[in-house]
């Protein structure tokens, strides 16, 4: 048997290195760490998972506990468009579930997928504190106020 | 000290003792579930999670988990009241929801702590329905996962994390979809997994079971066209009698072989013959690099590691790749039997390796992978062709109506069936070691030894270590037990803070009489002792106590092999390791 072989780009590594030891490598500071490096590569796919947990000292299993406890946390890179449907109170009660569904029907992706061709990514938020045009959406850096689901086609157009 | 009560009597102890082990001090035993611990190796697990060990303190308003609760002086605590009885058997009803009801087929059935503890709590029906959870089932060459039965109770994390250091199980997700599972959920034969198997023998239900093969065993003995024969590892005849209800400690020995006998193969011998084999291969090696270094060779390596534990082997090939030329290149025991039973005995029997079914009884679930191993095959069929735990054997006898108490003492057979009390020892932390340094002793100083019994070397602490004097040589020995200490030590190996020149590694607290596939022990490590007791009274016993003046030996090696170490000797008893480190490349 041969081992496990890894593919990391030698930049991702040194990155990954620095963050680490900007918390000092202590495992007690892997959320830290995780976050850093979520923020860096938009999602903590298993490779970088592996070179995290070799440089906090802990195993791979740790990392992968924690990474799949946090819902923070996602091993899937990010649409080049993510989708965030405001689920907070008064969206909500503004038919926010109706429009995330459309969203899910259009994509045919769950909540925290992404299309195959990484075009767009779907999550839910709390509050963008903009409840006077509930409900929101944001693509991307767009926002999107009084969605119904019947406007859920158009805005996707507009990505095209 | 502190004075507390508990259901009417007072009972003191030191700050920092928890309800439970107060209540424990004074025999009143409280139900527990995710509660772990071995005391003789500093092993707790007390997650608090279970909530079965839950108590009443008065003045306090909720329950308090017994496990996780410290006492206070003047506390007092009812362990029995109709509030506590009324939580705990709801508790158990909510962890049962979610449990699979199929106890009637389940591999645990019978040695299940959540059954036990249904069973004592009296439950009789389940009020709450709903979703159940669901996951794939693992299977690997030695132990299977079914993680619906698991009930998060945290032992094989704490076994495989803090006390083995092999990282692999890990609790993921959240809430109603957690597990326990490797990273990435990959399967454990991808994993780092050393298959000791220590988790196996903590789960207190059957989530982690062993890879069976009895039926297996039951078919190629009924099949005219095969030879089967079988060997026995030292430590299963120290343990096997506990599962008839035998006192832990008591040898079987005798018993055994006449229950292999009656279970119908056609040669019953003993891997202990194999372990004289080792100590022959071994100790030559020994005394080959400790003479060429102390010539002053610079190339020699030293310490040098012993190799006869599987999934110590596989540790160190994923944890510490850069020594893999410092252990012993001698197979195992278990794999010296096969290969010399699938050439030398098949030949003189005039049976075709392909028809001999060499089977070997083990206390162990890695010895089950060490079979698979492919280096340890020759034209894909294995020399040992599959392992069978004492567990699995006790399961075996039962099944074929035998009265196991009542058997008479058998004798093994011949060739393979005549060893020493240095083959026995090869059962316990220190016993291969004290048996290398006996040959070698004697090899060295070309003296006789009578003094056999190197007392230094024995005990249960989790590393030793220890001089022995080679007749003005002074010889320093290592030992571990456990693969977190076998880390530790080979960590002030790598730093240069020790200088040892052999070190003794067994995966398994206790070495093999802890084994991962011995009878449970449920928490009950007074039970490892007698069985370390039993294999040195053993070894005591014996006429014979130097694998070199093993009469059967001595022949195997003037008929075929030559000497220790000849190039017959290479093919057949020796092996290497592979790196199998988790590669990193950088694109």
């Amino acid at each position: 048997m041969s081992s496990i072989k890894i593919k990391l780009k030698e930049k991702d590594v040194q990155q990954i290195k620095e963050i680490a030891s900007s918390f000092g490598n202590k495992p007690g500071e892997l959320i830290n760490v995780l976050h850093k490096t979520q923020g860096v590569f938009g999602y903590l796919p298993a490779e970088v998972q592996e070179v995290v947990a070799r440089e906090m000292n802990v195993s791979v299993a740790k990392v992968y506990g924690v990474v799949t406890f946090y819902s923070f946390f996602t091993m899937i890179p990010k649409g080049r468009y993510p989708i965030s449907i405001c689920t907070g109170t008064a969206c909500y009660v503004r038919g926010a579930e109706k429009v995330l569904d459309e969203f899910k029907k259009e994509l045919g992706i769950k909540v925290g997928e992404s299309t195959p061709d990484g075009k767009f990514s779907l999550t839910c938020l709390r509050c963008v504190g903009a409840c006077g045009l509930s409900p929101v959406v944001t693509v991307g850096t767009k926002t999107f106020g009084r969605v119904s689901p019947d406007k859920v086609k158009d805005i996707l157009k507009e990505f095209d | 000290m502190i004075k507390l009560i508990i259901d009417k009597k007072t009972v003191e102890v030191k700050p920092g003792t928890t309800i439970l082990q107060a209540a424990d001090s004074i025999g009143i035993h409280i139900p527990r579930l995710c509660y772990m611990n071995l005391s003789d190796f500093n092993i707790e697990n007390k997650p608090g999670g279970c909530r079965v060990c839950v108590v009443e303190v008065e003045g306090r308003r909720n329950l308090a988990p017994a496990c996780a609760t410290e006492c206070a002086e003047g506390m007092v605590v009812n362990t029995h009241s109709i509030r506590v009885l009324n939580a705990r058997k709801t508790v158990m009803q909510l962890i049962l929801s979610d449990h699979p009801f199929d106890c009637l087929v389940c591999a645990k059935s019978g040695n299940c702590e959540l059954q036990e503890l249904a069973q004592t709590m009296g439950i009789r029906d389940i009020p709450y329905q709903g979703e159940q959870s669901t996951y794939r089932e693992d299977t690997s060459p030695s132990i299977i996962r079914e993680v619906d039965k698991c009930i998060m109770c945290r032992r094989c994390e704490v076994m495989c994390n803090e006390v083995q250091t092999v990282g692999v199980l890990s609790a993921i997700n959240r809430g109603f979809t957690s597990v326990v599972a490797p990273a990435f959920e990959m399967n454990l034969d991808h994993s780092e997994c050393t298959f000791c198997g220590q988790c196996v023998n903590v789960c207190p239900t059957g989530a982690l079971t062993e890879v069976d093969h009895t039926n297996q065993l039951i078919n190629d003995l009924a099949d005219s066209s095969k030879t089967v024969i079988v060997q026995t590892a030292p430590a299963v005849r120290a343990a096997l009698g506990e599962a008839f209800g035998m006192k832990p400690g008591t040898l079987v020995t005798g018993k055994l072989v006449s229950a292999l006998r009656e279970l119908g193969f056609d040669y019953v011998f003993d891997t202990d013959f194999a372990a004289d084999l080792t100590i022959m291969e071994e100790g030559a090696e020994v005394l080959d690099r400790l003479t060429k270094f102390l010539n002053g060779d610079k190339n020699v390596k030293l310490p040098i590691l012993t190799s006869c534990c599987p999934a110590w082997v596989k540790f160190f090939e994923h944890q510490f790749p850069q020594l893999k030329d410092i252990p012993s290149t001698a197979r195992s025991p278990q794999q010296m039997f096969g290969s010399i039973a699938k050439s030398y005995f098949a030949e003189k029997i005039g049976v075709d390796r392909k028809n001999l079914v060499v089977v070997s009884i083990m206390p162990c679930v890695a010895k089950k992978y060490e079979c698979t191993r492919e280096e340890f095959s020759v034209d894909g069929n294995p020399d040992v062709d599959y392992s069978v735990s004492t567990r699995e054997l006790a399961n075996l006898i039962k099944r074929a109506n035998i009265d196991f108490i009542a058997l008479p003492d058998g004798d093994f057979d011949n060739p393979f069936g005549e060893s020493t009390g240095a083959s026995v020892i090869f059962g316990t932390t220190g016993g291969v070691i004290e048996a290398a340094v006996r040959t070698t002793y004697e090899l060295y100083t070309k003296k006789h030894l009578d003094k056999v019994d190197f007392k230094q070397l024995r005990g249960m602490e989790g590393i030793r270590s220890a001089k022995v004097d080679f007749n003005g040589l002074e010889l320093n020995i290592g030992i571990a037990h456990g693969l977190g200490n076998a880390r530790k030590l080979l960590e002030e190996v790598i730093e240069g803070k020790c200088a040892y020149h052999a070190i003794e590694i067994m995966a398994c607290p206790g070495g093999c009489i802890g084994g991962g596939g011995q009878p449970y022990i449920h928490g009950d490590t007074s039970i490892l002792k007698a069985r370390q007791k039993a294999v040195y009274e053993e070894d005591v016993n014996k006429t014979l106590r130097k694998s070199h003046e093993n009469p059967y030996i001595i022949r195997l090696y003037e008929e075929f092999l030559g000497k220790p170490l000849s190039e017959k000797s290479h093919n057949l008893l020796h092996t290497h390791y592979f790196d199998r480190k988790k590669e990193i490349i950088i694109e």
